[in-house]
């Protein structure tokens, strides 16, 4: 059959946000796929350039909503390097914390939205269910459901009460339990397996190469988390990154399903050695100087390039985000799939197009 | 540990010569490092590009310094999912790479109607 050019997207029920694919298809097989950008771009990194320094924690952290917490901390954490800030032990605990959860909330909000992407809507409603009990969690301890705002450059503006954190652990043993006995469900049921098993295939050599990033790297079996570095506490944890080994949308979505109970085991951890002391130091100074800072969101390595001249207001502030990274494996991935598994290929990059083009 | 944040400074990124951003980048990806990204500032008469590189979590930058409005080489044909930024930056900063597999036309993110590189301090006509 000659080939078929198909629009695919920016508004498909599939997709959160807008994001278009040109799809030229061959009797239903996707041959090649062209993205087009731009339908949610606000340019905020240039609003560093009038906003002072300290303002642009909460424009960071609408960068994204449901990695709002980990935006500011990878922002933070650049200009403390800047202005040589040392943040006290008890804040980089409890940037863990607050980090953990965004990961549990924002892989389970994955995949309920993946489930929903190949039909299966009660396995959506549970997964959201549970994600509720985290929504929680982080509206008791920072005042907000999603845009979770703690980070300041120096260290933390709210504490975690011996009370919250018992209510905290116990919530999470609940959620443990309940995301357990949607396991079977995820990995073993006929339905999910026919449309995750082998489709989307990135080798391990590829997703290298074309710089994957987060769970997409590791389901290609590369064992590479910016945890690993160990910002904030996680060097005073033990921490080994989740991989799996296929590459495919199946591995994907395992590899998502494992890193919850590593996040509620990281919050554990950092509970159970959570040191007495005060929450943030005051920066003296301006920023001066180009630094580059990294942290691992739930989607994978976001890269913060800033560049302050000794003023309040930076020179140029550059955001990577993690899915910016992954359109070209997916790219990769579309080619000599069918059409109708289009919308599970895309999701299993977990997209996040306000991100993407900030 | 290896370094969550990297202060950038003379002695760890070396400023090189656009005609050998293709020759670099190949030496490195064959020692294995991958590719992150790419930023750029505006110094006012010229765009610097950084390019940054990692393996094993150990990131290397690298910069080129360019007039606005000139062309530098693309590295696409290195590291193919670079054409993603380099649209980007040619988008806001009018830098414009030669040999981008994939060329935008300056229309990754932007419409037609702006006529002006939006992220340079004093923009230039976009190509």
């Amino acid at each position: 059959m000659a080939r078929t050019v198909l629009p695919f997207g920016p508004q498909h029920p599939v997709l959160p946000e807008p994001m278009h694919l040109t799809l030229a298809v061959e009797d239903e097989i996707v041959r090649e796929a062209i993205p087009k950008l731009g339908y949610v771009h606000r340019g905020l990194e240039k609003l560093a350039e009038i906003r002072d320094h300290t303002q642009m924690i909460q424009i960071v952290e609408r960068v994204c909503g449901i990695c709002s917490t980990l935006h500011a901390l990878c922002y933070c954490q650049g200009i403390e390097a800047l202005m040589n800030v040392e943040v006290p032990p008890r804040a980089r605990f409890l940037r863990v914390v607050w980090a953990e959860m965004h990961r549990i909330h924002s892989h389970l909000l994955w995949l309920g939205l993946f489930a929903d992407a190949f039909g299966f809507e009660s396995l959506f409603m549970q997964f959201w269910r549970i994600r509720e009990r985290i929504m929680d969690l982080q509206e008791a301890t920072s005042g907000n459901r999603v845009i979770v705002s703690v980070n300041l450059v120096g260290g933390v503006k709210r504490d975690i009460e011996p009370d919250t954190e018992r209510w905290i652990l116990d919530t999470l043993k609940i959620v443990e339990k309940e995301v357990l006995q949607l396991k079977s469900t995820i990995m073993d049921d006929f339905t999910v397996k026919r449309r995750t098993v082998g489709k989307g295939v990135l080798t391990q050599e590829r997703a290298y190469e074309l710089g994957a990033a987060g769970p997409t790297l590791r389901a290609s079996g590369i064992a590479q988390d910016m945890r690993q570095t160990g910002y904030a506490a996680y060097g005073e944890l033990d921490f080994t990154p989740v991989i799996e080994t296929d590459g495919d949308c199946y591995a994907r979505t395992v590899c998502r399903f494992n890193e919850i109970f590593q996040a509620i085991d990281l919050i554990r951890q950092a509970f159970a050695k959570l040191p007495q002391g005060e929450l943030a130091v005051k920066p003296k100074g301006l920023p001066n100087g180009e630094v580059v800072s990294r942290v691992e969101q739930p989607r994978g390595e976001v890269l913060y390039y800033l560049k302050g001249t000794g003023k309040k207001f930076l020179d140029r502030l550059r955001i990577r985000t993690p899915t910016f990274a992954n359109i070209p494996p997916l790219l990769e991935m579309l080619p000599g799939c069918d059409l109708a598994d289009v919308p599970v290929l895309i999701l299993t990059i977990d997209p996040c197009i306000s991100c993407t083009e900030r | 540990m290896k370094d969550y944040t990297l202060v950038i400074t003379d002695d760890n990124t070396g400023v090189i010569q656009p005609d050998r951003i293709i020759s670099q980048t190949r030496s490195l990806k064959d020692e294995g490092f991958r590719f992150v990204t790419m930023s750029s500032t505006d110094l006012g008469e010229s765009i610097c590009v950084i390019y940054h590189l990692d393996k094993d979590l150990e990131l290397v930058n690298l910069k080129v310094e360019a007039p606005k409005g000139k062309k530098i080489p693309s590295i696409s044909s290195v590291y193919s999912s670079a054409f993603l930024v380099e649209n980007e930056i040619k988008e806001h900063f009018g830098v414009d790479f030669d040999g981008l597999p994939l060329d935008f036309q300056g229309m990754l993110y932007l419409d037609e109607e702006v006529q002006r590189t939006p992220f340079c301090k004093i923009g230039i006509n976009r190509v």
